[in-house]
């Protein structure tokens, strides 16, 4: 008798998900083509997105602040390895941009740059989809393409790697 | 073995929430920091309980660290379990010596899935997942077990969820509470038999959080700080087949190193989210006919998932501050049939 | 801009679905029990101490030790120990009309294995009823190759 050596077992579960206020109004914003976080009222941090917390303070962050939707590249990483649901065809850059006016970065993904362009200090800038297919939802943003901008200086975004 | 004190505790409990978990965890932390009176920073060590799978998110826990300030870094730990279980690893840490104080919180919204049936990934992967046997059906078939084994009746069953939801009345944070017949009761249609739609646990979305303190420390921040005299927990095999469902045995053996009959004991807070497992561990605890179970109301009338058991610890915990009671016994569960099972002895000074 | 309370809307809402498989590997104790089971057996094994587990289990509850390779065939048919009525199956459930879950102690087995059982109506349930298994069609090899229990005549 052969041994059986592996089961596969399926799982799939639903479940209603409720998210809170700040990231309501985060996505809230994304569908009016805004970019928007939060200000501690105690460390001023500015978080993006808007979570409802400064995790630094352990205070609500009420105050909202929009950002810009430009910014710099922090750090970044080339993924390579194909996977399942992926927006993207692999190779890409998976970036960490620190928006403009926001205290850290915000992950997202480049195109419209060569691969071996991508640096730490580039200057990048979202691409939205068009106005009338906005909704409360990230895939709003397509992805951040370089702009004509000189790079940022290190000392700008060190704090923020 | 260093005598540590539970200084203050918080909860919040609510059938559905649409806050999330930050926004319900928040206040709750910070109350039960702020009634401590122990500066955030002096705080040893931060231990939570929660499960993932309420969340259907791997890590999820990591996220409610916004709720607790982890800046500068703190020593910080968690368990994919009921607050109950982080107290006893924070509790341990003291022991240790390496830290004299800690917060510990859990949390958990059961409302958002199907939380019966996602207790299955709990169970067995090979034999019993498969299977997708809810939560509900499980228990059931331990009350059976126990019934037949037993001889006690349904009608006992109803006894204890009447009695729980006439002292939840008095329980702000019940989210199932009244006076109700026996006999109406028993009128109920069977949800899955024997039990019924009242001997099963309120969905229930909440957090808890309690600060304990080692030593004199205690006594400076608390004018009746509530002293950890025992505890211990214990586990039995995942396999409902290879277990006794009609007594908990490891509830039996956590009593017993936890020191239970070293004394009197006042009153007990059980972790029985379904009814006849309240007459199980009344058993296997040895609490005799005249000892109060649950004052609070119990598992039956308020049931946040992982947070639950801490809750019972904290309930047992501010009655004692209040001075209605010295001594008392709280116990958590976890795991499918009372698996597994802790019991902690609080007594005030 | 500040937020006001009154400038607060209600949180957006959306369905989670999450999905995933994972292949496990069994391990040879279980591997032989899955392998009985798509021939239409179901096997134990027998600890040190002559304790028939089913299913099988690589160490035994008792003493921690690992169990010896002293598989035993059991049942087919087996006694009730305990079991549940599901009035409203769920979609992933065995059955999708009312069914039971059960405790089944296979003759010849010193534990009962948990399954669904075919009665029909609850009143045919009753702990100690004989039952039997009723095999899946194409067997994979899995716990499901038995697709239920169902009362002996």
């Amino acid at each position: 008798m052969e041994l059986v050596k592996s089961i596969t077992t399926p799982v799939v579960l639903d479940y209603d998900y409720i998210t809170g206020r700040a990231q309501s109004r985060f996505l809230r914003g994304i569908a009016e083509g805004r970019i928007l976080g939060q200000r501690c009222v105690e460390c001023k941090r500015v978080y993006v997105p808007s979570r409802g917390a400064c995790p630094r303070c352990a205070v609500r962050t009420e105050e909202e602040i929009q950002v810009s939707d430009k910014g710099t590249v922090t750090t970044f990483c080339i993924v390579r390895v194909p996977s399942e649901n992926l927006a993207f065809n692999p190779p890409y850059a998976c970036a960490a941009v620190l928006l403009d006016g926001a205290n850290i970065p915000f992950m997202h993904v480049l195109q419209e740059c060569a691969l071996e362009d991508v640096r730490m200090g580039m200057r990048v800038q979202a691409v939205w989809v068009p106005k009338d297919q906005l909704g409360p939802t990230m895939s709003s943003i397509r992805y951040f393409k370089p702009i004509a901008e000189p790079d940022a200086e290190y000392d700008t975004y060190k704090e923020h790697l | 073995m260093r005598d540590v004190a539970i200084v203050s505790f918080a909860q919040s409990t609510k059938a559905r929430e649409t806050r999330n978990e930050v926004e319900i965890l928040m206040p709750v932390v910070q109350d039960a920091v702020k009634r401590s009176k122990l500066p955030r920073q002096e705080i040893g060590f931060t231990c939570s309980g929660s499960s993932d799978y309420l969340q259907g998110q791997s890590f999820a826990f990591v996220g409610a660290l916004d709720a607790v300030g982890a800046w500068p870094p703190i020593k910080e730990s968690h368990v994919e379990m009921d607050g109950a279980w982080a107290l006893y690893e924070a509790w341990i840490k003291i022991q240790t010596g390496d830290v004299d104080s800690a917060l510990v919180y859990s949390f958990g919204k059961s409302s958002p899935g199907d939380l019966p049936e996602i207790l299955a990934l709990q169970l067995d992967p090979y034999t019993m997942t498969p299977l997708w046997p809810d939560a509900n059906s499980l228990a059931a078939i331990q009350a059976r077990a126990f019934l037949e084994a037993t001889g006690k009746s349904e009608r006992e069953l109803a006894q204890v969820v009447a009695r729980s939801r006439r002292d939840a009345l008095a329980n702000p944070y019940a989210v199932v509470a009244g006076e109700v017949d026996v006999e109406k009761l028993l009128n109920e249609p069977y949800v899955c038999s024997p039990l019924r739609a009242h001997d099963l646990p309120p969905i229930t979305d909440g957090a808890s959080a309690m600060v304990v303190v080692a030593g004199d420390r205690a006594r400076e921040l608390c004018a009746r700080p509530v002293w950890i005299r025992g505890f211990d927990h214990r586990i039995e095999p995942l396999g409902l087949g290879l277990r006794d469902l009609a007594r908990s045995a490891s509830t039996e053996i956590a009593a017993q190193k936890a020191g239970v009959h070293k004394g009197v004991v006042d009153f007990a807070e059980l972790h029985a989210p379904y009814s006849h497992q309240e007459l199980i561990l009344r058993a296997a605890l040895g609490l005799g006919e005249g000892v109060v179970i649950n004052p609070s109301g119990g598992a039956l009338a308020s049931h946040p998932l992982m947070a639950a058991g801490l809750i019972r610890i904290g309930e047992a915990a501010d009655r004692i501050m209040a001075g209605r009671g010295n001594r008392a016994v709280a116990h958590a569960t976890q795991g499918p049939c009372l698996q597994q099972n802790l019991v902690c002895v609080l007594e005030g000074d | 801009m500040a937020q006001t309370e009154a400038e607060h809307e209600a949180p957006l809402t959306a369905v989670h679905h999450l999905e995933y498989a994972y292949r496990r590997s069994v391990g040879p104790v279980l591997g032989r029990f899955l392998a009985a089971l798509a021939e239409r057996r179901i096997e134990g094994i027998r600890t040190a101490r002559g304790r028939v587990l089913v299913p099988p289990a690589e160490y035994d509850p008792d003493t921690g030790d690992a169990n010896p390779d002293d598989f035993v065939t059991v049942g087919p048919s087996g006694t009730v120990t305990s079991w549940t009525w599901v009035s409203k199956p769920r979609a992933k459930q065995p059955l999708q009309h009312p069914f039971a879950y059960a405790l089944v102690k296979l003759d010849g087995a010193d534990t009962p294995l948990l399954h669904a059982v075919d009665a029909i109506d609850e009143s045919r349930m009753r702990t100690g009823m004989r039952v039997r298994p009723r095999w899946r069609s194409e067997p994979k090899g899995e716990i499901g190759d038995i697709t239920c229990f169902e009362p002996e005549a």
